[in-house]
């Protein structure tokens, strides 16, 4: 039977805040274990709470983003539970008065726009990470307390597609507002997703099973594909879908349910009584409002008619806020735009996808590509040579000039020295002489080749062409007369 | 108004499980009761007439209390390992957590 899938995401993004949310330890990935810790974020008893105002600007610039209502009063709620990540036993999130409500998220799939209706997105705290060896689980605190961000999606995407869509759309918007690194590596952006099917044409939603450990948008894409192709299974076959959760596990490709725990979703939500509710007041929530960056539909145009750049240069420039912003810094430091555009869209995107990098872990400063760019423009270096800087750049950083003067690569445009190497060429070659007369021009490239490689890739190839075609067609004329 | 009558009845044995604790039988049964009370107290708050009053959402009428995005001193790892009953790594260690 053909069926019809109901996705949607509660998706979990870490807030770029310097700090935790309810107290002042850092929030910086990668310290030692339980080192960014203090009573609150280890849930000491009688710790108090302070709320942290960044996270609440951030998660409302978040909300303006993507047209939200901001709710006028919001608080805070205990959602109780057991478990080691979370030593005081409950985790103090957001249930029936979150920052924001309604809103959407725009995707293309296959030439299909459409809008992704948000139901929510509400604050709350992150809880520790665990990790498991074979006599027992560690716990690290250093995660515990950083705030985090759920957005929820009603159950509008339809396939792994638009929901592969979705996050990216979502990300690329939360990245660009500043309010999340969107680091997956970090662990900044992590879903839960809700998956039903149900057959063409019936109106009302199927059972939903729950799909838990997705941390990459790869991997939410893998687990749908498989998730949805086995509920299909057991429908064809004339079974019934449990509502449960379970496990997306990455090495044999597949979903299994977990072990159902009694009782899990009885959270017995209640008002935090140690946290004073929030009421934004228009004019503060105006105030935010004016800070919103340039979103990538915005500067994508900004591109193409401020620095006259084809419509494809400046979309594949947009498409990460760091590339953005990097060609501009290029473009600021003096370098014409297509050529800056031409650098980063070819040498700079291949190489770092090449070593699957990120342009931050890259040594490249923006005003080096701009001094490399003039040495170019200025007939200082050939293409070849400066591709070869460029590698330089990219992994080591420095100044092109000095890894020009360094490596001896800077272009020979001395009309003497390269007459004296096309002479040679000519005399070395004299079939390929004979063939250029004889009508074959390919000949002539050839020529030109032997003077690059005389001159060990640094002379001018501009003017290398010119002194060979002068010699051969002086040798034709010699041979006429 | 609902009557006494239609009050639900706390389910112990349920709640005692949310909570983790492991009741006897007498326990159960003179926590019931105990339960029992406050339910009836909280009835005594339903006769009254609350039509239009708005719920409160925190006694005191404070709202936007809030700190800056400003680091401050963590503790130290010692201090917070002398709380653990044991550690490897820096890590606190619990017992194996199956899913």
């Amino acid at each position: 039977m053909k069926y019809r899938a109901a996705i949607g995401l509660e998706t979990h993004v870490q807030l770029a805040t310097r700090t935790k949310i309810f107290c002042a330890c850092p929030a910086a990935f990668g310290a030692p274990p339980n080192t960014q810790v203090c009573p609150v974020c280890l849930g000491y008893p009688g710790a108090m709470p302070a709320l942290n105002e960044e996270a609440v600007r951030l998660t409302v610039l978040a909300g303006l983003l993507l047209g939200c209502r901001i709710n006028p009063v919001s608080r805070f709620d205990r959602k109780s539970y057991f478990y080691p990540d979370m030593p005081k036993n409950y985790q103090v999130s957001q249930y029936d008065q979150p920052l924001c409500i309604g809103g959407g998220v725009e995707i293309e799939v296959e030439g299909r726009r459409r809008t992704v209706r948000l139901t929510r997105i509400h604050l709350e705290e992150d809880v520790a990470k665990n990790t498991h060896f074979a006599g027992g689980s560690g716990v690290d605190f250093n995660r515990a307390g950083t705030p985090l961000m759920e957005i929820v999606s009603e159950p509008d995407l339809e396939s792994p597609a638009e929901a592969m869509a979705y996050l990216q759309a979502l990300r690329q918007i939360l990245v660009y507002g500043g309010i999340t690194a969107g680091n997956l590596e970090e662990g900044n952006l992590r879903c839960d997703v809700n998956c039903s099917l149900r057959p063409e044409g019936r109106p009302e939603l199927g059972v939903k099973t729950e799909l838990k450990n997705l941390n990459t948008i790869k991997g939410v894409f893998q687990a749908l594909t498989a998730e949805i192709r086995r509920q299909a299974q057991v429908l064809d076959a004339g079974g019934t879908i449990r509502q449960e959760t379970r496990r997306w596990d990455d090495a044999s490709g597949s979903t299994q349910a977990m072990r159902s725990k009694e009782y899990a979703h009885d959270y017995r939500y209640f008002p935090e009584p140690d946290l004073l509710p929030v009421a934004l007041a228009p004019e503060t929530v105006e105030a935010w409002r004016q800070s919103l960056p340039e979103l990538p539909a915005a500067r994508r145009a900004r591109f193409e008619r401020e620095h006259g750049l084809p419509a494809y240069d400046a979309g594949v420039l947009v498409a990460e806020k760091a590339v953005a912003d990097f060609f501009e810094a290029v473009v600021g430091a003096g370098a014409p735009p297509k050529a800056a555009s031409n650098w980063v869209m070819t040498d700079l995107l291949r190489r770092l996808a090449e070593r699957e990098m990120d342009l931050g872990a890259c040594r490249l400063e923006p005003a080096a590509l701009a001094a490399l760019i003039a040495l170019v423009e200025r007939g200082a270096l050939n293409m070849p040579s400066a591709r070869e800087v460029f590698a330089e750049l990219f992994d080591q950083g420095g100044e092109p000039e000095a890894i020009v003067q360094r490596r001896g690569l800077a272009q020979v445009s001395d009309a003497d020295a390269i007459g004296a190497l096309a002479d040679r060429a000519v005399r070395e070659n004299p079939a390929s002489v004979e063939a250029y007369r004889a009508g074959k021009a390919a000949a002539l490239q050839h020529l030109i080749g032997q003077v690059m490689r005389l001159s060990r890739g640094k002379a001018d190839p501009r003017l290398a062409r010119e002194a060979i075609r002068a010699r051969i067609e002086d040798v034709a004329e010699t041979d006429d007369a | 108004m609902e009557s006494k009558a239609e009050v639900e009845a706390i389910d112990v044995r349920y709640v005692a499980h949310l909570a983790r604790m492991e009741l006897t039988d007498e326990e159960a049964a003179l926590y019931q009761a105990q339960l029992r009370h406050v339910l009836d107290y909280i009835d005594q708050l339903r006769e009254l007439d609350v039509e239009g009053v708005e719920p409160t959402a925190h006694p005191s009428p404070v709202f936007n209390v809030f700190r800056p995005d400003t680091p401050g001193p963590t503790q130290p790892l010692e201090a917070t390992e002398a709380n653990a009953p044991r550690t490897r790594a820096g890590l606190f260690i619990v017992p194996r957590i199956v899913e």
